[in-house]
């Protein structure tokens, strides 16, 4: 039986199960020391002087490195990898010299024996602070005579941009039956994976070598940024290893200041240096997501047909910027703004801004939640001002299936695609009309039921490596795989991918099990360290299976040819007469004149009876770098009740009905659903992170950032349909950020529409008790219509 | 700094050991014992990534210094299962309870802490007796479901005794 389409549990589970999973914390080196950061309480200061004479002569201290150190050692600043023709770029120190910009930001380096006394000797260095009036917020950073942050960025302007057709836009909103416009705010999240980064570095001073064990999703990134860019040293004297990773939702993609640090205090120290983020050093300085602030306007004609879409975004990047921060709210939130509808006109013009903030980057979805949620608050106000259900005005304005390959105005090409396919069984399985009904009578009891639609679309695998570096991108995007068979037959795999909970292990082995018709536990897939993989671009963006997995395709490919032309010249046929089918070169016709692929792996490494000028070895890698992205869609529901008397909302329903295409593991589809989907829904009632007008971060812990615990969440329903992507050899589409995507305004619809008795037109998320209580204070609810 | 002599029974082996008094219970696991199955995930006591079992309750390791064990007895996920999973951890798996891994050492302890308890729970008391614990990868469901599925095979076995 084949693998692929299988919910075949995790090869990953057992280790984990039983506590032998090997995360980074969990390492330990001989001689291994520890760091600990002294960070800026300021959001913005001058730095005047460091004193370190007491921390230095505290027990267990070997070091303290402050700025000077490091600038002294030549570290450059943290790199940019994604360019945009009007970007500044202010340099990110590691270690901060002259001027903080944002509260936690790294101000000097402890090591000690212990992790205690590196702590306790960090509280001992004295810092002399000039504080500087901030700019923590966005409104506040761009008004005129605003402190400024960096003297690169007048104004505190990082970039602006745009796409589309502003021209178009004006005619479309000309001659408009009617204009829809919503002023709203993505608020700033913060990703919390439950494993606080951690890096451990060693050098080794014969051979000028180091290693760095680091959270990290794709450790060749890490690698090339702190050799090549931060350390200026060669790349192949660091080795990166990313052991098992506990989730990262973006945030493990960029190397931070800390990385650096270690590495160079190892250096400095001769022993291993380990760092273990406090939780509240992971509120201060993983990077933050979202954070835009935004005005919306889709004109319609008579008959409720999109005609444009205008959209202007102030996009908060924080004091800094992280290394893919110029792309999220550009390329990857302003090319999504046709969703899954036809626009004809759409301009999109967004301005990047400094603040005094932990600087922002990718996380879950990255700029795609965003440009979604837009569009399905828009649809939703539209069909209030048309009269018409949201449901209807919707169905009206789907891309149809028919239209694919189907260019947008903002530059994409969507693969493939059956909307409303999707909706409509999402509409069915949640019974949507009925329910539409027993919200009629209970609004007449007083009771206010809401039900929120939400149809997305996501972008993934970015691709083509030659578009993106056409767009700024300072990376190809492509995926690479060595396949490698043993003389036993056994085959590993080495992928560029890197799993932090995904289950690669498995979903990979069952692609190349049934392709090489082995068994799973003949397959051993091999990722996270840069000492054995060939070279690889990680995981985010659910690019794993579109891409990396289409890189070991081809690879197993290459191996399976070479297997074939052995199994030929060993049958004496022609390679064209070999069916290949369950592990054996079988002659077309002969029944029983075969060869089985452990056979042929053998007879490839005795190599005593090859074909001509044939290499020994059974291996092959592989590059895939697709023509196109991949674009999963699909339409969520959500049915909430809101009690106006203390505006509380209770999730009732939930249903997720997603198309990735062909699915390779359901099992791994739907726990990637399920939790991006209760991110989605925690974005929509209980995330924030809070700064105060001073810059100070006021969400630092698990009591003050509201996380989703298992008691707010609804069992979540599920409904799929299949509509392979033609872009990549299975047809796969990538499912790791669309609940994300998804989730946020479902919720969001279904609040509001609960609310629309009482004429609240829109309220910002988080939609906690609180505000909505606030919203409905003063008001009646009208008489149900 | 003074060190204080503590003796403690792990997943049944008895431990001695002198230690700072400030040293937290996770840390004396993770770093005296090498038992590194029990993870931190925060400094609040929010997260419950590093529960285990003391003598029989589920508490959170990273609250509790290592001296308050003195004298009594730890159970941690290392310990759960002699040979192959418990019923607990062969539920996570079947019903895909755990992504990452990292939460799950946490979760199966107290997982299991909530069916010695109570081993017929509803789904809301599963719900509510995980409230202390966070997973950021699998949205609970499959965590939930995998309780569930523990349960009746625990069920099922005690009746067949
Ligand atoms: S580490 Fe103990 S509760 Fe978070
Ligand atoms: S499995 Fe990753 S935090 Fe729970």
């Amino acid at each position: 039986m084949p693998y692929v389409g299988q919910a075949v549990k995790r090869k990953e589970d057992y280790r984990f199960l039983t506590g032998r999973g090997a995360y980074t914390d969990d390492l330990t080196l001989p001689g291994m020391v520890h760091a600990a950061f002294v960070r800026s309480p300021y959001a913005h200061a001058r730095i005047r002087a460091i004193r370190t004479e007491a921390a230095l002569k505290a027990p267990g201290v070997l070091a303290v490195l402050t700025g000077e150190d490091f600038a002294r050692e030549g570290v450059k600043p943290m790199p940019v990898g994604w360019l945009l023709p009007t970007l500044k770029i202010p340099p990110r120190p590691v270690v901060a010299k002259d001027e903080v910009h944002h509260v936690g930001e790294i101000v000097a380096v402890v090591v000690a024996e212990t992790r205690a006394q590196a702590e306790d000797a960090a509280l001992l260095v004295e810092v002399d602070y000039e504080p500087l009036s901030p700019a923590a917020d966005l409104r506040k950073a761009l008004a005129p005579g605003a402190p400024e942050l960096h003297p690169e960025a007048p104004g505190n302007v990082a970039f602006t941009w745009e796409i589309g057709d502003e021209k178009a836009v004006e005619e479309a909103f000309a001659k408009a039956h009617k204009v829809v416009r919503l002023s709203l705010r993505q608020q700033r999240l913060i990703p919390n994976a439950i494993e606080p980064r951690a890096s451990l570095a060693a050098y080794n001073p014969g051979t000028g070598e180091y290693t760095l064990y680091t959270t990290s999703q794709n450790p060749h990134v890490h690698r090339l940024m702190h050799a090549a860019f931060i350390l200026g040293i060669p790349e192949p004297k660091l080795r990166v290893v990313a052991p098992d990773v506990g989730g990262a939702f973006g945030s493990k993609i960029f190397p931070y200041p800390e990385e650096a640090a270690v590495l160079v205090a190892a250096r400095q120290v001769g022993r291993p240096v380990k760092w273990a983020a406090r939780r509240t050093e992971s509120f201060l300085m993983d990077a933050h997501g979202r954070d835009h602030e935004t005005e919306a306007e889709m004109a319609f004609d008579a008959e409720g047909r999109v005609l444009g879409l205008r959209v202007r975004t102030l996009a908060n990047m924080g004091a800094y910027l992280s290394l893919f921060a110029p792309a999220i709210p550009t390329y990857l939130y302003g090319t999504l703004l046709s969703g899954q509808y036809r626009i004809p006109a759409i301009y999109c013009h967004v301005t990047g801004v400094f603040t005094n903030t932990t600087p922002v980057d990718a996380y879950r979805g990255a700029g795609r939640p965003e440009a979604s949620y837009i569009l399905e608050r828009l649809m939703d106000l539209a069909a209030e001002e048309f009269g018409v259900d949201p449901a209807d005005l919707r169905r009206k304005n789907f891309i149809p299936k028919d239209a694919f390959p189907y260019a947008t105005p903002v530059a994409l090409v969507y693969d493939s695609g059956n909307y409303e396919e999707a909706f409509q069984k999402a509409l069915e399985l949640v019974g949507y009309w009925n329910l539409r009904k027993e919200q009629a009578e209970l609004r007449a009891k007083g009771r206010y039921l809401g039900i929120g639609l939400s149809c997305y679309i996501e972008a993934c695998g970015l691709a083509p490596s030659k578009v993106v570096g056409q767009l700024g991108a300072q990376a190809g995007l492509w995926e690479s795989a060595l396949v490698r068979v043993a003389p036993t037959g056994k085959v590993e795999v080495y992928t560029g991918s890197h799993s932090h909970g995904q289950g690669h292990e498995t979903a990979f082995s069952q692609v190349v099990a049934d392709l090489l018709g082995v068994s799973l536990e003949d397959v051993e897939i091999v990722h996270g360290d840069t000492g054995r993989i060939p070279f690889g671009m990680g995981t985010y963006g659910s690019r794993s299976a579109p891409v990396g997995l289409s890189a070991v395709v081809r690879a197993v490919e290459k191996v399976l040819d070479k297997a074939r032309r052995i199994a030929a010249h060993l049958l004496e046929v022609a390679p064209e007469d070999l069916e290949y089918r369950e592990g054996r070169f079988e002659v077309k016709g002969v029944p029983g004149k075969a060869k089985g692929f452990q056979e042929v792996a053998l007879q490839a490494y005795l190599a005593h009876n090859l074909p001509e000028g044939m290499e020994p070895g059974l291996e092959a890698t592989a590059f895939f770098d697709p023509s196109n992205f991949v674009f999963p869609f699909g339409t969520h529901v959500a049915v909430v009740e809101v009690f106006p008397e203390t505006g509380e909302v209770k999730l009732l329903r939930y249903v997720a009905v997603d198309d990735c295409g062909p699915q390779i593991n359901p099992l791994l589809v739907k726990g990637q659903v399920e939790g991006g989907v209760v991110q989605g829904i925690a974005q929509a009632l209980l995330e924030e992170g809070v700064y105060d007008e001073n810059g100070q971060l006021l969400t630092t812990s698990y009591m003050e950032y509201a996380m989703p615990r298992a008691a707010h969440i609804p069992r979540i329903e599920h409904g799929h349909t299949v509509t392979p992507s033609p872009v990549n050899p299975l047809g796969v589409k990538g499912i790791g950020e669309a609940g994300t995507i998804a989730a946020a305004q479902a919720v969001v619809n279904a609040v509001m529409d609960a609310l629309r008795p009482f004429g609240v037109r829109h309220l910002d998320m988080p939609l906690t008790p609180e505000k909505i209580w606030r919203a409905l204070r003063d008001r009646v609810p009208v008489a149900a219509d | 700094m003074e060190r204080v002599a503590i003796q403690v029974r792990v997943n049944g082996v008895e431990h001695r050991h002198e230690v700072e008094p400030r040293t937290l219970l996770v840390h004396y696991l993770r770093e005296t014992l090498g038992l590194t199955g029990t993870h931190v995930g925060c400094d609040t006591s929010q997260c419950g990534a590093c529960t285990v079992l003391l003598d029989g309750k589920a508490v959170k390791s990273c609250t509790l210094f290592a001296v308050q064990a003195d004298g009594r007895e730890v159970l941690t996920v290392e310990g759960l299962s002699q040979d192959g999973l418990h019923p607990v951890q062969e539920g996570f798996r079947e019903k895909h309870g755990l992504q990452c891994g990292f939460c799950t050492p946490g979760m199966v302890m107290a997982a299991y802490a909530l069916l010695q308890e109570n081993p017929n729970p509803t789904e809301e008391e599963v719900r509510h007796y995980l409230e202390g614990n966070l997973c950021r990868c699998t949205g609970y469901q499959g965590i939930v479901e995998a309780v569930f599925w523990a349960a009746e095979r625990m069920r099922a076995a005690q009746a067949a005794d």
